[in-house]
Order: C-alpha cells, then structure tokens, then sequence
C-alpha cells in the first residue's frame, strides 16, 4: 500500500491511560492533536502518515513522465490534473502529519536521504502510454481500496485527509480504465501496449498491500489502534476478486496461469507475487529507486534558493511594515 | 537547513451565503502568498467563493483536559497546527 | 465569423492557440519538479488553463479552416515551420527563476491584449478572451508577485532573476512586431494591432520589474520570426518530438 511494512513503536505510557486511550478508540471517538496519545500511537502515526505523503509525492514521478507525451490535449490535460491531485494529497497528508508535531521539511529531509520509504509501486517504470491506464486502474484501484476504510481511522486529521482524498480520487481510477478501454479496442499496436502494461504491472500492484501480515505483531496493534483496518491478505484477494472482471473486460489476460475461481471461499486463487523482489526494491534495489530520489532530491536543491529567496522578501514586508506601524 | 515557510490555516466559504468553513492548511512565505497558494490548492474544483487565512500559530483554541474523561476540553491553549477542524461531508464541493 | 479573408483569420488563431500550447507545455514539464508542493500545484494549474484555451483557440481555428482538421491534428501533426508561437514561449524552462519570469512576461502581454479581444467583432474570439482573460488576470497577479518576491529576495534569487530577465528580453520585443495579419485584423476590428498595447505593457511591466528592483536591459533588439513562421529556436523540434511522438508513431490510432 501507500504506506507499507509499518510497525509499530513500543508505547511504555501508564497502563491506566492507555486502557482508557484504547476505549476511546473501540467506541470509535476521534484522536485529536491535542488529546493524550501513546507515545508509539504518535510515531508510528508519523511513520504511516509520512510514507504515505511521500508516495503520493513520489508518485508523481511515473506518471509526470508521460505528461509531455500524452497523446491528445485533453488527455494531457486530464494527466496533469491528476498528477496535480497527487501534489495535493501529499500536502493534505504532510499537514495531517505536521498535527503531530513533525515539520514538512524534517519529513521531507527524512525521504531524501532515503531514511523514511515510500510505496514499493513507485519503483517501477511507465515505458509505454498503457502504462498511464494501468496505473490508474491497478495502482489507484489498489490505492483506493487501503484508502476507503482508512476513512475511518482512529486519528482525526488523517481520517479528515482520507475523507477528502478519497473524494477528489474517484475520477482517477475512472480515468486510468478510460485509457485502458480505449488501448484494449484500439489498434494491435494499442492492444499489445495494454497488454504489456497489465503484464509489467500486476505483480507490482499485488505487492502494493505487503506480504502477508496475519501474524505479525505490529499489524495488530495498528488495528487494535485502528490506524490499519485491515489485513493485507484481505486487501489484496478484494483487489483481485474485483479486478480479474475488469481486465476479462478489456480482454486482456491476467499474467497469472494459476488465476482459478474458488467456489468455496467466494474469490479467486492467485499466484503470490515474488516477494524476494519486494524486498530488493523495499532495500533501494527496484529498477527506479535510484531515478525517483535523484529527481526528488534535485527539484529540492534546485528549488532552495526560490524558498529562501520568497521568505526574505516576505520577512522584508514584514520588517517595512512594523517600522511603519 | 534554511527556514520553512510558515503553516497557514485555510478557510473557504464554498457559496454565498455560507460560513467560512476550515478546509486545511498549507505553507506560503505570507498571507498575500498564503491566499494564491489557497485558491491553486483547495479551489481546484471551484469550490470556493471567498477565502480566509490564518497563520497557524495566531490561532488560539480550546484544549482537552486530562481529568475525568480524559479528552474533554477545558484550558485555552495554542494549536499550532489545527487541521482538525471539522469537516462536514455534507458541505459537498468544498 | 467576422468579414475578413479566412487565411488571415487562421493565422491569427494560430498564433494564439500556438503560443499557449507551447507554453502550457513548456509549464507542465514541472510538474513533479517543482521548489515546494504549493508551487507545483500552482504551476500545474496555469499550465492547464493555457492548455485548456489552447483548446478553444485550436478548435475555432479548426472551424476556420474547415478541411476536417481538429484542434489535436493541429497541434500534434504540423511540423515546427507551421508553428505560429512567439520565440519566448519555446526557449527551455531554464531555472524556475526564468520560467517564472517568462511566465510573467507573457501573462502581461495576455492580460492586456486578451481584454481587447472581447470587443471583437468576431464573435466566437470575443467569447474565448472572455474566458481566457479571466485567467490571464489571475496568472499575472501570481507570476507578478513571484517575480517581485523573488527579485527582491536574498542576493542570489535576486542575482538569477535578474539573469531571467537579461536572457529573456531580446524575445520581449516579437510580441509588438505587427505585420499585414495584424493589419487585416485590426481593420476588421477583429483584433487591436499589437504595436499599440506597448505603451500599456511598458508601464505595466516596468512598475513590476521595479518593485522587484530589477533593470530592464537597454536594448530594444528583438528576436523574431516565431509569431510570423519565418525562424523558429532549435528547441521547438526537439519540444514537437515529444509532444508529438504518440501520434506520429501510431497514425490513426484513437487515444
């Protein structure tokens, strides 16, 4: 997901609070800044929030690559519009996140020097203008389905990010299968990019929700402080189960051999991605990691002096200003 | 690390007739700056009519108590960073 | 459509549907890369209201030219001599520095001009300036106060800036260069002959330039040849392989 493999912190806080801290949350009353919190609810929110803000942000990248090649005006349009969403969730998130008493800067520092992740997904590389439709519908439809529930999350201005998040994301998804309805009945040359997209990207989308997490630990204090809502293994056969539909839609196959109904269960059997490869790209080993934080870290160090220059000039109107006063 | 743009406090009304509704926040140098980086960011859908900014530490607020349950609120303190606000999902397009 | 010859009507389209697709291109190549969130989403949004009244003033030009064409076969399957843009808008985006003074330079230009273009005697021109200039007013207003913040600024945003304006100035002068398109339009009332809006973009660039104390260099050299098709940069090409590429590699395909 957006934010993944998080764990959680240790909390050493008065089992006294903590009890009632966690009535509040199974009563589903709101964490607000400014409400006691347990220390390890307060970082590993930090961490969540973060990684999640730096993956809308990062985010940009795969898809800001097609922009100047978009292939119609009003597809260059809609692309800019959406990679612009992304910026503007990775604000909402950076200030949900700042509620907590981290700064933007410090967060952004963090992702640069590569101490703070991002999602896995944004690793992989957009080689053909399929691509910008299978990220909108695998990547976003993936997205969407952490994001929803997430709606729900015990602490207030995350939950009030996602709500509003959520709204402007509904026509990317819409966008992204647009796209791929048109490559799918298009030209054989369109159909082969449609299916070489699905087939680049499947697995990667899988990985998005993390392995397997039923047993781990820190997936079950992240639920029991519903910061995490639910387990990735439930995430991910909900994606599958509602993505296979779509893709026998478009006609296109699903590069999985051991893709199979399952009556029992009411989903679909699949073929698990690799997962040595998640962790390679989790470790700065993914074909892309080296491109997506070198473009982060330029726009940063190109961009210090417009920064700094517009605070001077601000705290100068300020200065001009008071000695008027 | 040079200095970070200070925390603005956003709020929009979404049609005539309505209050100022808190939508977010954002950073600009100044309040001038504040209010063009508040249209680009949280008018993309033209949800607004007019538009109000607070720099965040002027703004100041209730807070919660620890005593009795613990959250409710009583002494007045400085939020330095209110994004939490309600916003009511009923306000639709703002 | 007003009474005038329809070659002459096209070019004038063309120059404005051109010069705003060249340079909402140019403006979305930051997308992503820009100095802070706030400024990302500020700059996507000016590139897609360029992009947008690119659409208007490419389709009325398609109209104009009725041979089936439509405003995307104008913009992505002519070569760089049919291009009609000003010389300024296809340079590189340089640093956010030159891109914002660009940006300011001619977002003054269209907010003089694109007020005029609503008295226009053809309707369908005076509708989109309507649109159009309500955005102008609103880009200038933000590419000002960037200019004058930047320029007045720390040493160094006010050192770039002022290299911003030196490498850009020769390319100022192209916009008040009128020829017989200008005539014919301005005889039709179509549109004012661009000469007579340098008094006002003077004035109006000078009290900016000004307060973000910076110098206009004194020179009234002018590069040209974008706006009547004569000369283009060697950048357009390399611009037009990228924003071209999709439909030149697939013809025929829907996207």
């Amino acid at each position: 997901m957006y934010a993944q493999m998080i764990k959680s912190e240790a909390t050493t806080d008065d089992p006294e609070k903590l009890k009632e801290f966690q009535a509040r949350i199974d009563d589903d009353i709101k964490v607000e800044p400014r409400d006691w919190m347990p220390e390890g609810y307060r970082k590993t929110l930090i961490r969540q929030i973060g990684q999640h803000a730096h993956s809308e942000i990062v985010g940009q990248l795969p898809e800001g690559n097609w922009i100047t090649r978009a292939p119609t005006l009003e597809r260059k349009m809609i692309l800019l519009a959406k990679v612009q969403d992304e910026a503007g969730h990775g604000l909402y998130l950076y200030a949900a996140a700042e509620t907590l008493g981290v700064s933007r800067d410090d967060l952004t520092e963090q992702l640069l020097s590569g101490k703070m992740k991002y999602s896995s997904i944004f690793n992989y590389a957009t080689l053909n203008w399929a691509d910008i439709g299978a990220v909108g519908w695998l990547v976003d439809g993936a997205a969407i389905m952490n994001q929803v529930p997430l709606q729900r999350t015990s602490y207030g201005p995350y939950s009030r990010a996602m709500i509003r998040i959520c709204k402007e994301e509904s026509f990317h998804q819409r966008q992204g299968y647009d796209i791929m309805m048109k490559m799918a009945q298009g030209t054989e040359a369109q159909k082969k990019m449609a299916q070489d997209a699905l087939n680049r990207l499947w697995y990667p989308s899988l990985m998005m929700f993390g392995p397997s997490d039923a047993d781990s630990v820190h997936s079950t204090q992240n639920m029991a402080w519903k910061i995490k809502m639910n387990t990735n293994d439930e995430l991910r056969q909900k994606f599958v189960d509602q993505t296979v539909p779509q893709a026998e839609y478009l006609g296109l196959t699903i590069p999985d051999e051991n893709l199979t109904w399952n009556e029992k269960k009411g989903g679909y059997d699949y073929s698990d991605p690799d997962w040595s490869e998640f962790f390679d790209v989790l470790k700065g080993n993914g074909p892309c990691n080296v491109d997506r934080l070198e473009a982060r870290n330029k726009a940063w160090d190109d961009g210090a002096w417009v920064r700094d220059g517009l605070m001077a000039h601000a705290e100068k109107k300020r200065a001009a200003k008071t000695a008027a006063e | 690390m040079s200095k970070e743009w200070p925390l603005w406090e956003i709020f929009i009304r979404g049609q005539h007739g309505l209050s100022h509704r808190h939508v977010g926040s954002l950073h600009a140098p100044d309040a001038e700056m504040a209010i063009k980086n508040a249209r680009d960011v949280y008018t993309r859908r033209n949800e607004g009519v007019s538009i109000w900014v607070v720099e965040a530490n002027n703004i100041s607020a209730s807070s919660p108590s620890e005593k009795g349950p613990l959250y409710e609120p009583s002494e007045s303190k400085i939020y330095r960073h209110p994004t939490f606000f309600d916003i009511p999902d009923e306000v639709g397009h703002m | 459509m007003a009474n005038v010859d329809k070659e002459m009507l096209t070019q004038f389209l063309l120059r404005m549907g051109d010069n705003t697709l060249i340079l909402g291109h140019r403006v979305s190549e930051w997308c992503g890369h820009a100095p802070v969130l706030e400024e990302d989403i500020a700059l996507a949004n000016t590139a897609l209201d360029l992009i947008g009244q690119t659409q208007l003033w490419l389709g009325y030009a398609a109209e104009v030219m009725d041979d089936g064409k439509t405003a995307d076969d104008i913009a992505f399957l002519r070569d760089a001599w049919d291009f009609r843009n000003l010389l300024l808008l296809e340079l590189p985006n340089g640093d956010f520095g030159q891109t914002l003074m660009r940006q300011f330079l001619f977002d003054a230009y269209q907010s003089i001009l694109l007020p005029r273009l609503m008295k226009s005697s053809d309707q369908a021109i005076a509708e989109i300036a309507e649109k159009a200039s309500k955005e102008a007013a609103y880009h200038v207003e933000r590419s000002a106060e960037t200019v004058v913040g930047l320029g007045d600024g720390t040493e160094e945003s006010h050192k770039r800036m002022q290299a911003a304006l030196d490498r850009l100035w020769p390319y100022v002068g192209e916009m008040f260069a009128s020829d017989d398109v200008d005539a014919a339009m301005a005889a039709a009332g179509v549109a004012p002959d661009p000469a007579s809006l340098r008094e006002e973009y003077d004035a109006l660039i000078g009290k900016v330039l000004s307060e973000a104390t910076l110098t206009i260099p004194d020179s009234d050299f002018a590069h040209k040849g974008g706006r009547n098709g004569k000369t283009h940069t060697e950048h357009l090409g390399h611009l037009l392989t990228q924003m071209q590429w999709l439909q030149r590699a697939y013809p025929g395909a829907t996207w």
